[in-house]
This record gives C-alpha cells, sequence and structure tokens, in this order.
C-alpha cells in the first residue's frame, strides 16, 4: 500500500504525515509539485504547511501544478486523497471540494487542540469512527474559516465530515471543519491529524484517518 | 503593441473583511473614526499583444483560474495601450 505524500516549495507537515502513513501500516513516499504522473500510487495526501508562501490566497498557486492533474486521475480511479489544513486549501481551490477556506473571523494564527465532531462516516479516513463521535485533534491555521455558497446541498449529499464540537474557533459555516467530495473518497479538513497519532502527542484520534487507507 | 494591465481584486459584497474590520478598530485607537473599510489587492503588469480584444480576454481567463476565486471575489480589469 503505497501513499503518496505531496511536497510544494513552503509544504512544512510532509515528514509528520509521512510518520503517521508509517505508523498507520501503509508506506510513504514523497512526491514533488512537478510529478504529473501517479499511477503507482494507491492514495495521496496533501499535506499542511504555506505552499508558495500562500501568495494571492492559501493553496491558489499550488491548484494548478502539474501534480494536481495526476491527482484528478487518481480521483477518477477511486482512489483515496486526504488534504490536510494547506492540504484543504488547495482541494478548495481547484474545486475537488465544495467550498473554500478563507481568513479566520478573528484574523489570527490560531494553533490549539480542540474538540471535533464525526459528522459523517463514509469517507475512508472517518469510517473507524461512530457518526457524533468526539475526537481531539489540534488545529494550526489563520486560513480556516468554512465558507460555501452550497450549504443545502452538501447537507442533502452528506459532504460535511468534520465539525468543531461546542466552540467554533475561526468562524467556519456551521463550524465545518473538513468536507469530501461527492464520492466520499476525497477529505479536505483543517485540523491536523498527523499532530494526534502518538500517546506521547497527547491524542492518538488522528492515527484512524490514516488507517482509512488500507 | 505593448499594453498596461492592472486587476483589482475585492471581497464581494457582504463578505467578511477581517483585515478590514481591524482596520476600522485600529484606526478607533488612534482617535478616528472609519466605517465601511474595505481592502482590495492590485495587481499590475505589462502584455505584449497585437489586440486589445485578446488581452481582454487572456485576463479574465487569468482572474478565473488562478488571480482571483470566483467564490468570494469580484475583479475589475483595467487594460491600457502603451
Amino acid at each position: 500500500m503505497k501513499i503518496g505524500v505531496i511536497r510544494f516549495p513552503g509544504t512544512n507537515c510532509d515528514r509528520d504525515v509521512a510518520q503517521a502513513i508509517a505508523l498507520a501500516g501503509a508506506t510513504p513516499e514523497y512526491i514533488w509539485w512537478n510529478e504529473e504522473n501517479l499511477t503507482d500510487f494507491d492514495g495521496i495526501v496533501i499535506p499542511g504547511g504555506f505552499s508558495y508562501g500562500d501568495y494571492l490566497r492559501a493553496g491558489a498557486m499550488a491548484s494548478i501544478t502539474p501534480v494536481i492533474d495526476g491527482i484528478k486521475v487518481l480521483v477518477k480511479e477511486e482512489k483515496p486523497v486526504l488534504g490536510i489544513c494547506n492540504g484543504a486549501q488547495i482541494l478548495g481551490e481547484i474545486g475537488l471540494v465544495p467550498g473554500i477556506f478563507i481568513t479566520n473571523e478573528n484574523p489570527k494564527f490560531n494553533c490549539e487542540w480542540v474538540d471535533l465532531k464525526v459528522s459523517s462516516t463514509r469517507t475512508p479516513f472517518t469510517k473507524a469512527f461512530k457518526k457524533g463521535q468526539k475526537v481531539e485533534i489540534p488545529i494550526a491555521h489563520a486560513e480556516g474559516r468554512f465558507y460555501t455558497e452550497n450549504i443545502d446541498l452538501m447537507k442533502d449529499q452528506d459532504q460535511i465530515v468534520l465539525q468543531f464540537k461546542d466552540r467554533n474557533p475561526n468562524g467556519s459555516m456551521e463550524a465545518i471543519t473538513g468536507v469530501c467530495d461527492e464520492s466520499g473518497l476525497v477529505l479536505a479538513m483543517m485540523p491536523h491529524p498527523e499532530r494526534a497519532c502518538e500517546e506521547i502527542l497527547g491524542s492518538t484520534d488522528g492515527l484512524n484517518f490514516f488507517k482509512g487507507f488500507l | 503593441m505593448i499594453f498596461d494591465i492592472e486587476v483589482k481584486i475585492s471581497l464581494k459584497e457582504g463578505m467578511l473583511n477581517p483585515e478590514a474590520t481591524q482596520i476600522e478598530r485600529s484606526l478607533d485607537l488612534l482617535g478616528y473614526e472609519v466605517k465601511d473599510a474595505k481592502t482590495v489587492e492590485i495587481i499590475q503588469f505589462t502584455m505584449e499583444e497585437d489586440s486589445e480584444d485578446k488581452v481582454n480576454e487572456d485576463v479574465v481567463d487569468m482572474c478565473e483560474r488562478l488571480l482571483c476565486n470566483p467564490v468570494i471575489h469580484d475583479y475589475e480589469i483595467t487594460v491600457k495601450a502603451q
């Protein structure tokens, strides 16, 4: 089970993600932004960071690189794709998931542990959880406020996957912080599951997201 | 022909603009009472092209594909021959 970890200039969570994939029992392999042929891979993670310095908008520059064409081919082949933080912003910019992640209501860089609610278990990454289950995973972003013009359609199609529980730290619409495409195989989430995969880090709730590739 | 191009990008009407809100608050600290603050981003560049129509067409394409996110942004394009 070979899982690609995409690297852009400015990606900085790639090694944490590779570690999490290995802990889950799969084999991570780094992929540089100009690689177009990803057919050897069984799944993809777009890790967090600040690709291209967040110029124009977080994720905008990365969304038009050759590796994105490769990811679109994998999505058509029904391989799972997980975008975390900047990776989620990139998936929003491409339009592979509905909506977009924009500047927090309180426009500061918000780095803290949060309680999340798993709102849909139909994605490979959340299938190990129960619907409504609480998971504890940290966030770290300044542009994570979810916004969409199609909230009703998203509800109809069961595309709301993760929501902040009790407290909405960035002003996201309906406290949404994880959304999937229509198929459920592409998940964009602002929280960092790779930072919650070992007891020593304070939580292992994140590991199930990576076990979803198996 | 060489053209000067300017793209002015702003948030759509009604979108929350935390930067503009903070500008209002900070100006208030200096004793100025301002309302309806907005921020815009301006991108300038030049292009060499035979026709102004082709320049306009290309710049609209650039806005839709990279420079703006049509979900949240409005844009204004100005093209002037040098």
